[in-house]
This record gives C-alpha cells, structure tokens and sequence, in this order.
C-alpha cells in the first residue's frame, strides 16, 4: 500500500510529460473508438442479415429489374416458404441529405418475411388496407418527429411525380442491429401509377426476397432458382442475405479495411508514446532503483513500480479517452447524413477492445524499463550519470 | 572471534568491454565489533568498491567475506538482499534520498519489508528522526532541506532497520565544513552510544580524525 501512494507519486513527477502522455492516449482512445465505430456501423447490415433468406437479383446487376411474374415460380420450389419482393424507390424527402431507405414493397408479405420489425397487428392492418399509406422505422419516427396519420411528400426521382403517403405504422427494432430507418409503401400503388405515366416500367420489382425452411438449403435453393430462368431476358442471381451484405460491402471495403488497419497503427503508436515516457522516467530513477535495491526490496517490487505508473498512466488515459469516445461519436452521428449508416454507436467490442488494449500497452510499455531496471547492478546504478 | 568484519585474500576486477580492470588485488582486513574505522586514498584506488563488497552490493572475484561469521561473498542475489536489509545501514555521498518521499517515508522504506506494523513503524522512524535532530522536518520533502539534513534524513534511514555495521562512503564530501561536522558527530555518537560498527570511505584528514583507526588504501591494496 506504500508502494501503491510510491507509484502515485512517480507518476506525476513530472506532471507536463504525464498529463502530454497522457492526452496522446485519450486521443488515441478516442480515434481508435470512432475508427472502430465506422468499422462495426459498416459491417452493422451484415450482422443483422439473416441466414433463412435469399435475395434474388437481376444477374448482371442490382439496379436491373426483374419482372413480377417470377414470383410464383420461385414459391413454387420445394423448400421455399414464402417470397416477397422489394423496390428501391429513393425520392427525396425534405432534401438530398436526408438518406434513409425508401422501399416500394409487398405489403401483404414483406413484414412476415421481416419479423424483426415489430408492428402492431393494428398498424399492420391499417397499412395492408390503404394503397397509399406507409410504415417507417422508430429511428426515421424520431428524427423527423412523425406520428401515426402524418403525411410524408417525397419527390420522385427514379419515378417521377410528387408522391404522398400516409403514415399508418410505425415499426419498433426488435434487435438492435434491426435497421429502424426505413421507410415502406404499397408497391401496387407505384406499379399503378407507372401503369398509366410508362406502362413499359409496369410489373418489374427490384429483388425478391426468398425465406426458405432451412438454411442448410440455401446454395440448393439458390441454384435452383437461378436455374428456372437460365437463357432467359432477365436472368437471376440468387444468394444469402448475408452474402449479398458482404458483397456489396467488398466494393467499398478498401477503406474499411484502411480504417481497421489504422486503427490498430493508433495502438502502436500509443505504444510508442507511453513506452517512451516509460523509458525516460526509469532512466531517470536508475540510481533510485538502486538505493531500493541496496535497502533490500527485490526485483519483484520494482517490477510492481514500473508497471504500476505505467498502468496507471495508461488506465486515466484510458479512461478519458473511453469518457469521451461517446459524446464525440454522438456529434459524429449528428453531422453524418441521416441513414448514411444505419446504425452509428458504439458496440460494447469496442469498448472492450478500446479497454484491453489500454491495459496491454500499459504493461507492454513497462518490459523495456523493468528489463533495464532489473538488469542493472547496483553498483552500476550508483554510478549511473543520467 | 572478536573480529565483526573479515576480508581475506580479497581480489576484484571489473570488466570493460574485452579487457578487466584490476581494482583490489589480494586484500585482506578485519574490523572489530564495535570500531569505527576510516579508510583513506586516492580517488580510484579502490575505497567505494572494498566499501561495497563488505556491504554486500557487490561480490568479489576472488576471496572471502565475512560479516558477524556469515559468509557473504557465497550468498545469492536475493539471500544477499535479505541480509543487507536486517544487516548493514547505507549512508552515501550524495545522500540518495527518494525525492517524492518526505523525510518520514524516506526513513520509513527500509522498514516496510520488515513485518513491523504501522504504528511500530511510526514509533522506529520518529525514534531515528529524533536521533539526528530532524522530528521537526518530518514532513519535508528532501528538496526542501539542506544538504546537511538530507544526510541526517539518510543517517537515519541507515539506522532505523538497527543494523550491526553502518557503511558510509564519503558522507562529508559534498558539504560544508559545520554540516560535515554535524554528520562526524552524528557517526561518532552511534558508533559510542548505540554501538555502531562504522566503516567509513574518506579522502578528508579531518574527516578521519573522528575515527578510531585509519587505514590507508592505495591502487587496490592497504599500506
Ligand atoms: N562498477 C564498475 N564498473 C567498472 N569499473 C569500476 C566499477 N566500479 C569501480 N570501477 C573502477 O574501479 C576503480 C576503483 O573505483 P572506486 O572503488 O570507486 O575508487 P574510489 O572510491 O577509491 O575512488 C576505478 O578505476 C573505477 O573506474
Ligand atoms: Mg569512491
């Protein structure tokens, strides 16, 4: 316990180079915690996929569509459940920056094919009766302060015109990777609209979503359905939801991967820093290594002061940065475009990551002096001129 | 055996890179129990280092060491820390004082590898502070004291443990002459009333005076 107010003491001895270390770890800290934050926010779809749905695509590329019509011939395939699709519609609501998906779907069968979005039978009715309503996520609820009845107006883009909606449900994330930032209407009412303005874009979907019995089946089931429409117009390519997430992170994950790559770079430099710091501070004290020796404390408490000051050093900058981390990647989720990632905080990995390292860079950072400092004789530490 | 402290045939080299360096060559001395002894010499002829070697921070590569019939120079690493913490008081030139630690703690640290309690610990540090005059610093950290009173902080850290020999190498060579003085008196006193064995390194005549015996070292061997 001497030893303990001895290591306190050490440590802030030289209180500019201690608070300096200090700093450079919480901020290494906090750029470590927000790296890994992009990180996860972007692997966020991944992990809340599912592994008893297919998404079933136009072959050559996700932005063809493919025709209504194949739907019946995918659910009729053994071990399919049921088959939904989906429509990217975009628009703009409110303006460009504003980036949450808007889905043009089947209303009678998306939601079943989605139990993590969790709507009440109510709501669920409401919306599957009125052509021109909508269901959104709690987060898109939140944020532009929408209740039951509202309207949204979107302008169209990709399908022109004004559109308006009716908010008629409100669905709740059942976990917390569940995307609550979407937005889903009638897809019917799209198609009937495009029926009248260009009839030539009526009766095509954007991807089917396939829920099948077993996952065990999937490549089965995949390959059969890319079968049934081999040499035709529009030929499918049908995976995992987990799989299509992944594939269509890998386009992007250059960075990604640059992020994850730095963010552990951050920790050999904080290495670098504190071990510097370390070393510095038990070259100074060789000759009073050496009077504790010569008073007869032995290796093992000299082990326990290095390691102690630079533990400690390590843990309050740890602690900072850790303290800070979460308002800073909240103001980072503040001036990101909204939905740009869906889910954007920071996951406990990261915390226990941020944590554990600091506590092994504090006990790395003390090898080099306790080496030195248990190496050195007495009488050579005596002699020791700093 | 009335001989406390006994060097026989003692010889001790240092290696620098490749070559050895021949520091004390084949050096015998025996000090009696309850002497206070002053070796003199030239800077380099070997005082700091038979000091050490008696004291048990440093082995000597050839002979034997006595100290009270144990036989230190076969001791190991960690053996030796034991002895020299129940056993010897370190008085140095440059007092080697923990400069975080006030004058208390810093006569306390000997003690906190003893089983001793807090407050027996309290009780044997304002005993040895009170034995150098110093109760009323207690509180002081080393950089706010004067040379003479660091000495005295590390006279009475030396004593605190109450060991049998007390070293001392060049306690007077940084200070000035009425605080050497102080310290010649402080030595002497543990040496008459609390029965110190007291070795002490000097190049200063004056400083040797206080000593019951001198014996003069010169290029590693007594004359
Ligand atoms: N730890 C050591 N390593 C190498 N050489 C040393 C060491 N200690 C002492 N010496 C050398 O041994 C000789 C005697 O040193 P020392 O005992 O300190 O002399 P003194 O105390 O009489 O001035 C000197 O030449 C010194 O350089
Ligand atoms: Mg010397």
């Amino acid at each position: 316990m001497k030893i303990l107010k001895l290591i306190f003491r050490n440590t802030f001895r030289h209180k500019l180079r201690t608070f300096l270390t200090i700093l450079g770890i919480a901020i290494a800290v906090i750029a470590f915690g927000l790296m890994r934050t992009v990180v996860s926010a972007w692997y966020a779809g991944v992990d809340a996929s599912s592994a008893n749905r297919l998404i079933t695509r136009q072959a050559v590329s996700f932005i063809f569509p493919l025709p209504y019509s194949y739907r019946d011939k995918i659910a009729r395939i053994n071990g399919v459940e049921k088959v939904t699709y989906a429509n990217w519609f975009q628009g703009v609501y409110i303006d460009k920056n504003q980036f949450f998906p808007r889905l043009a779907v089947d209303a009678d069968t998306y939601l079943d094919v989605y139990p993590e979005f969790l709507l009440s039978k109510k709501e669920l009715d409401t919306f599957k009766k009125e052509r021109n309503s909508c269901v959104i996520g709690a987060d898109i609820a939140k944020q532009y302060k929408l209740k039951l009845g509202d309207v949204m107006t979107i302008d169209g883009d990709i399908y022109p015109g004004t559109w308006e909606f009716v908010v008629r449900g409100i669905y709740k994330p059942k976990f917390k990777s569940t995307d609550a930032t979407q937005m889903l209407f009638h897809w019917k009412y799209l198609d009937e609209t495009m029926k009248k303005s260009s009839p030539g874009r009526a009766g095509k979907i954007g991807w089917f979503i396939v829920k099948i019995k077993d996952p065990n089946q999937s490549a089965e089931i995949s390959s059969e359905i890319d079968g049934l429409f081999k040499n035709s117009t529009a030929e499918t390519k049908s995976e995992t939801e987990r799989a299509f997430q992944q594939g269509f992170l890998a386009s992007t994950s250059a960075i990604i991967t640059a992020m994850n790559f730095i963010s552990f770079v951050i920790i050999g430099i904080i290495m670098l820093v504190l071990g510097n710091t370390m070393i510095m501070s038990a070259r100074e004290r060789t000759r009073e290594y050496a009077v504790m020796k010569t008073l007869g404390f032995s290796g093992k408490h000299l082990i326990w002061l290095i390691m102690g000051e630079s533990l400690l050093i390590s843990i309050i900058g740890g602690g900072i940065g850790l303290l800070f981390v979460f308002p800073i990647v909240a103001g980072f989720a503040e001036v990101i475009p909204k939905g740009f990632f869906p889910i954007f905080r920071i996951v406990p990995i990261t915390i226990i990551l941020s944590a554990s390292l600091a506590i092994l860079i504090g006990i790395a950072s003390a090898i080099f002096p306790i080496q030195r400092a248990l190496k050195t004789k007495i009488v050579d530490g005596f002699r020791f001129v700093g | 055996m009335s001989a406390l402290i006994k060097v026989e045939n003692v010889s001790k080299s240092y290696k620098r890179d490749s070559f050895e360096i021949p520091v004390l060559n084949n050096l015998s001395l025996s000090v009696d129990e309850g002497e206070f002894i002053a070796l003199m010499g030239p800077s380099g002829s070997g005082k700091t280092t038979l000091l050490n070697l008696i004291a048990g921070i440093d082995k000597p590569s050839e002979g034997k060491i006595f100290v009270n019939e144990t036989e230190v120079s076969s001791l190991n690493e960690s053996a030796l820390a034991k002895w020299r913490a129940s056993n010897i008081g370190f008085v140095f030139q440059f007092y080697n004082l923990i400069p975080v630690l006030t004058a208390f703690e810093n006569v306390e640290l000997p003690l906190l590898l003893t089983h001793l309690s807090k407050s027996e610990r309290k009780e044997h540090v304002e005993t040895a502070l009170n034995v150098v005059s110093l109760s009323d610093r207690m509180d002081h950290y080393p950089k706010q004291l004067s040379g003479g009173q660091e000495q005295r902080v590390a006279i009475a850290r030396a004593v605190v443990t109450d060991p049998l020999v007390l070293v001392a190498d060049e306690p007077t060579g940084d200070l000035d002459k009425n605080s050497a003085d102080e310290i010649l008196i402080l030595l002497e006193r543990l040496n008459k009333e609390f029965k110190k064995t007291v070795v002490m390194v000097t190049h200063d005549p004056h400083a040797a005076e206080t000593a019951h015996l001198i014996r003069h070292l010169d290029k590693g061997e007594l004359v």
